[in-house]
């Protein structure tokens, strides 16, 4: 079977100069839950902006669902690849919650009725049909962060990737998303520093530090490997152990 | 972090709330153009076009009250009209003791009456139409596509800006400071330039998130607004009765031999 997403030997630097991955390899099969773990600056965002094309690799490549991202795959592999952008007021730019998830799958040809169902269908996904005609700077961030989940289910992408979802979330906030997205039947790759987040969601996780994969395997081996977490700036939360 | 752009627009539902935006914004432009052609001296035609007002008024039911209060916009225009007939040159009447120049009336009443009415039915407009649905109109009459997306965009971020300026300026108090002279002008220009940074590097991060939804240079057409002959037609009603006023007076006038 194709994976879902599979990266070889990535290598990427800045215009400036700044190398920020060094060769990464990963592949994440379909309806798998990832975890992408890594201190500031490891290269997660770098990594993730490769995953739709938005950057361009300098070596290597990203191949999703069996399709390599080039320049003329572009607008299919944004299809498959939903992005889930860290503040929800970057990815919400429409003036209402229905505007704004249409505009995907809008994009992409569908008219009418057809997007209007979608809409509604990637709207009860994440439980926000209510709010489809209200503008989205008159709901509460957790509510936000739903609808921008539900701009990229709408397109019915073959992997979502979430650009630290559970940051800026209240403790309620944090567990209706977890529900959403466990509901949810798609790969998912997640990157978080919210490493309870991470054993909650996902089997598997990896270590991205500097601009390589450091370590893949089931994320309750990873996080109960204090020396392994130290060694790249990661730490659980005061208290916290791995059950 | 209420929305108080929005405060122009009365929620309803009537038939003038239903027409597609495009159809008013052409009913009103068309509407304002008859109102300019028509010569300031036909009294009777300006009358009737107020009526015409309130009749789209009744029908979409928007209280006179809430028209006068939007009128304060106009409030410029008006101090500018009164104070021609005392500047202006020419014939002078006295009215009241009080010397004015009578082109200069002439003048203030045509630019009264004019703007009055434009202003009204462009208050009518946006209260009966979303900020929106009004940009999608302007897309849909083909005005320049880059102009209206700029339009949408302040809609969608203005609160957000405006949450950014008030939090920056939070961050400022906070730290014992006040804006109260000159002096603190430096200060507040910097805390500007700030937020200018602030929202460039958010349009960036937005084009990056359109670009990632399948962005290709246009917005996709997301509600289908053509509209059907029959609310063109209803719209028409508005700028077409004006029209009819306007021939009709000039031919009686034309027959009756006056100029
Ligand atoms: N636009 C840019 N130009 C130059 N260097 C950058 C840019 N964005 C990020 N970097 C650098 O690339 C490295 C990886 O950054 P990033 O992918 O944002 O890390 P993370 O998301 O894991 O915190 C860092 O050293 C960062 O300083
Ligand atoms: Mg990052």
């Amino acid at each position: 079977m194709t994976a879902s997403l599979e990266v070889d030997r990535l290598a990427y630097a800045y215009p400036d100069g700044t190398q920020a991955l060094f060769g990464v390899d990963l592949r994440i099969e379909r309806g798998e839950r990832v975890a992408l773990l890594g201190p500031n600056g490891a290269g997660k965002t770098t990594l993730v902006m490769h995953l739709n094309g938005i950057l361009t690799a300098g070596h290597g490549t990203v191949t999703v669902a069996g399709l390599p991202v080039s320049k003329d795959s572009l607008k299919e592999i944004r299809r498959r690849v939903g992005l889930v952008f860290q503040d929800p007021d970057d990815q919400l730019f429409m003036p209402t919650v229905r505007d704004d998830v249409a505009f995907g799958p809008a994009n992409l040809g569908l008219r009418g009725e057809e997007l209007q169902q979608r809409v509604k269908d990637a709207l009860t996904r994440v439980g926000m049909l209510e709010a489809i005609d209200r503008p989205p700077h008159h709901l509460s961030f957790g509510q936000r962060r739903r609808v921008a989940v539900a701009t990229v289910l709408a397109m019915e992408p073959e992997i979502l990737v979430l650009d630290e979802p559970s940051s800026n979330l209240d403790p309620a906030s944090r567990r209706e998303l977890a529900e959403i997205l466990r509901s949810l039947d798609v790969t998912v790759l997640m990157v978080t520093h919210d490493l309870p987040y991470a054993l909650e969601l996902c089997e598997r996780s990896l270590i991205l530090s500097g601009g390589v994969i450091a370590a893949d395997g089931p994320t309750r081996t990873i996080l109960s490997d204090a020396a392994l977490l130290a060694g790249h700036r990661l730490e659980l939360p005061y208290g916290f152990t791995v059950p | 972090m209420s929305a108080g752009h929005h405060q122009l627009y009365r929620a309803g539902d009537t038939p003038v709330h239903r027409l597609p935006p495009q159809c008013k914004l052409a009913a009103v432009a068309v509407f304002a153009l008859v109102v300019v052609a028509t010569p300031r001296e036909w009294f009777a035609a300006f009358g009737a076009y107020a009526l015409l007002l309130a009749g789209v008024a009744v029908t979409a039911r928007v209280p006179a009250g809430s028209v006068l209060r939007r009128m304060v916009i106009e409030i410029p225009f008006v101090l500018f009209a009164l104070a021609i007939p005392f500047i202006g040159t020419g014939e002078r009447v006295q009215v009241a003791g009080l010397s004015l120049s009578l082109p200069g009336l002439w003048a203030a009443w045509n630019i009264l009456a004019k703007a009055t009415l434009g202003v009204v039915a462009s208050i009518l407009l946006a209260a009966t139409t979303e900020p929106r649905m009004l940009l999608l109109g302007a897309r849909r009459l083909r005005l320049p596509p880059m102009l209206v997306q700029i339009a949408m965009f302040m809609l969608r971020y203005m609160d957000v800006i405006l949450e950014e300026m008030r939090r920056m300026r939070v961050a400022r108090e906070s730290r014992g400071f006040t804006a109260r002279d000159a002096r603190h002008i430096p200060v507040v220009a910097r805390s500007a330039g700030a937020l200018f940074i602030r929202s460039y590097e958010r349009g960036e991060r937005v084009h990056l998130a359109m670009l990632s939804r399948g962005y290709t240079g246009s917005m996709p057409v997301i509600q289908d607004l053509t509209p059907s002959a029959g609310q063109w037609l209803l719209a028409g009603t508005l700028p077409g009765a004006a029209l009819a006023l306007l021939l009709g007076t000039w031919g009686l006038r034309a027959m009756w031999g006056m100029s």
